[in-house]
């Protein structure tokens, strides 16, 4: 990672930004999906791909580069969004979204993307993944990070817990989880649903290294996620504060926009609000 | 007499001996399913889970991503049961490399009780596209087949039994996934044996041969893929098909060979398996007659089938 600077910035939010727009236009041109959480996670995934990880097409398969596993499912538009900007695949063919024979499903799927590195979408499943890769990157001596983002409505499943145990035993400090904590699942709030508060206190008493951060704010995000990568000893977890939706005024923590696509007219609203044209 | 068991575990230490990449997952249960022999020989590649079947499958997948060849086990209830979900999206869907090699299955646990005995594993791990589902009938085969997969690759399922079964394979014997074998040739009747059901077909067709019915005795040790040209040339010869499997007759090996023979040559068939009932304690040959799962049922069923080909 470069040291940050506020040119630098500039131009990652930008970045967002352009992404933002890839979901809103996949999301409308299948008709379906979900645009909150991947709105909510747009600066997180871009200060990952385009500043942060070790990465490109060239070394897919590879080992020796750094990785990442998207435990949150759902959001696979921002995931394509940011892979088709970093090369993986043309950016023309994010519109197959959710299309028949495409690439790009509505979920990830390791067998059918360039880029992607595990298929989810059963939530709760990413972090026992990015735990083995971590360990398969120990045997094999290459110091390199797996990051994974997970939602915060997922922090309800049983096996997130597990995998958070077995990260902090086997002191797999080349795990960095992020949450995307933006409050809001399918049915409402997540502490009206399934409280999950106090969420780092869970995450430290199982022996995590726990940060928190802005994650709509790319200058802190970028800050945390250097913090969380010098961290010896144990695994680290980012609680990050989101908006669902963000960048969409009428999407912003509507829980109506967990997963479903907006209709014409606010389509054109959004990409305005984006900075695009429709 | 020798376990299933003993034998993987000599088939990984010698699989971790020949590859750097051999890496294997328990969850607290390497003394049962013999994972502990290659913890002792290679301890830096072995990761006990602990009591956490969802994570230690997510975590096989995870580590094959990471190029590993992953040996996952426990007991076959919790590995196709409790963590379905787990081999279904993490492991099968991804196409990973990752053999779950599950040991205690079927009714032949014994005294733990139809909590632990899983009748309905294959049916589970069967109905995922992209897996390999393998039954071996003893300790030799189960050391062979557990050899194959490694070079195979893959998801994979191993079904492997708790007690001591009769050694009827040989280590000479060639492994082929995806391939029955013959193990007695009879052209009155084809007793398709699987895994542990294997043993009574054996002794069934001697029962058999005394009263003049000659048993081609078929090990079906590959369920899947299914060995369609060996069960099809079976029924051609023999013209009437027993299955014998320590498995829930629903959705078992048993309904897989009908349905394959329905398309290709519709064959008289019996089927001897678990009854659709849950189990209960009791000692293996205990449990084994209480159900139906011994050669006395086999001839019965031989005998049924041959009379209604006629």
């Amino acid at each position: 990672m470069n040291s940050i600077n506020e040119g630098r910035v500039k131009e990652l939010e930008q970045r967002a930004a352009s992404l933002r727009r890839h979901v809103i236009k996949m999301i409308f041109a299948a008709g379906s999906g979900h645009p909150g959480g991947s709105l909510s996670a747009a600066d997180i995934m871009t200060a990952l791909f385009f500043e942060v990880m070790d990465h490109s097409p060239e070394r897919k398969d590879s080992q020796d580069r750094d990785h990442f596993i998207l435990s949150k499912g759902h959001a696979a538009p921002i995931y394509y969004a940011a892979l088709a900007e970093s090369g993986y695949f043309p950016v023309e063919e994010l519109v197959t979204l959710r299309k028949l024979h495409s690439r790009l499903q509505g979920h990830p799927s390791r067998a059918k993307t360039p880029g992607v590195e595990m298929s989810t979408g059963s939530l709760g499943q990413g972090l026992s993944v990015a735990n083995g890769l971590a360990l398969a990157l120990r045997l094999q001596k290459l110091d390199r990070k797996v990051y994974c983002l997970c939602g915060d409505g997922e922090m309800a499943e049983g096996q997130i817990w597990e995998a958070a145990m077995f990260a902090s035993h086997n002191h797999l400090d080349n795990v960095i989880a992020i949450v995307d904590r933006n409050g809001l699942q399918i049915d409402g709030r997540t502490e009206d649903v399934m409280a999950l508060e106090p969420l780092a206190d869970k995450w430290k008493a199982f022996g995590w290294n726990v940060l928190f951060m802005d994650g709509n704010d790319m200058w802190q995000v970028l800050e945390t996620l250097n913090d969380a990568r010098q961290h010896k000893g144990d695994p680290t977890v980012i609680v990050a504060k989101t908006v669902k939706g963000k960048g969409v005024s009428f999407m912003e923590n509507n829980v109506g926009f967990h997963g479903k696509s907006p209709n014409q007219k606010e389509y054109e609203q959004a990409m305005r609000e984006l900075g695009g044209s429709a | 007499m020798e376990s299933q068991r003993k034998n993987y575990g000599k088939a990984l230490v010698e699989l971790g001996k020949r590859r750097k990449d051999i890496v294997v997952l328990d969850a607290d249960l390497s003394g049962s399913t013999r994972t502990v022999e290659f913890k002792t020989a290679y301890p830096e590649r072995f990761f006990n889970c602990g009591i956490a079947e969802q994570n230690m499958m997510g975590t096989a997948a995870g580590l094959a991503v990471g190029g590993m060849t992953v040996f996952a086990s426990t007991f076959a209830v919790f590995a196709t049961g409790r963590a379905y979900d787990q081999v279904r999206q993490s492991i099968a869907y991804p196409d990973l490399n990752v053999k779950i090699v599950a040991s205690h299955a079927g009714i032949t646990v014994g005294g733990d009780g139809a909590s632990h005995q899983t009748m309905e594993d294959i049916a589970l791990m069967n109905a995922i596209p992209n897996m390999t589902v393998i039954v071996p009938a003893d300790g030799p085969e189960t050391y062979r087949a557990v050899l194959a997969l490694a070079d195979h690759h893959g998801p994979a399922y191993v079904r492997m039994g708790r007690s001591d079964v009769p050694i009827i394979t040989s280590n000479e014997d060639e492994f082929k996934i995806g391939k029955a074998s013959i193990l007695r040739d009879g052209n009155d009747v084809a007793l398709v044996g699987v895994g542990q059901m294997v043993a009574p077909c054996l002794l069934a067709a001697d029962a058999l041969k005394a009263k003049g019915i000659n048993a081609r005795v078929i090990n079906l040790s590959t369920i899947k893929p299914l060995d369609v040209g060996t069960l099809e040339k079976a029924a051609r010869d023999c013209g009437c098909v027993v299955t014998a499997e320590e498995h829930n007759i629903v959705s078992g090996v048993g309904t897989l060979v009908a349905a394959a023979l329905a398309e290709r040559c519709p064959t008289p068939m019996e089927r001897v398996a678990m009854q659709d009932v849950f189990g209960q304690s009791g000692e293996s040959d205990e449990l084994m007659r209480e159900y139906g799962l011994s050669e006395k049922e086999v001839i019965a069923a031989a005998i049924k089938v041959t009379e209604r080909k006629k």
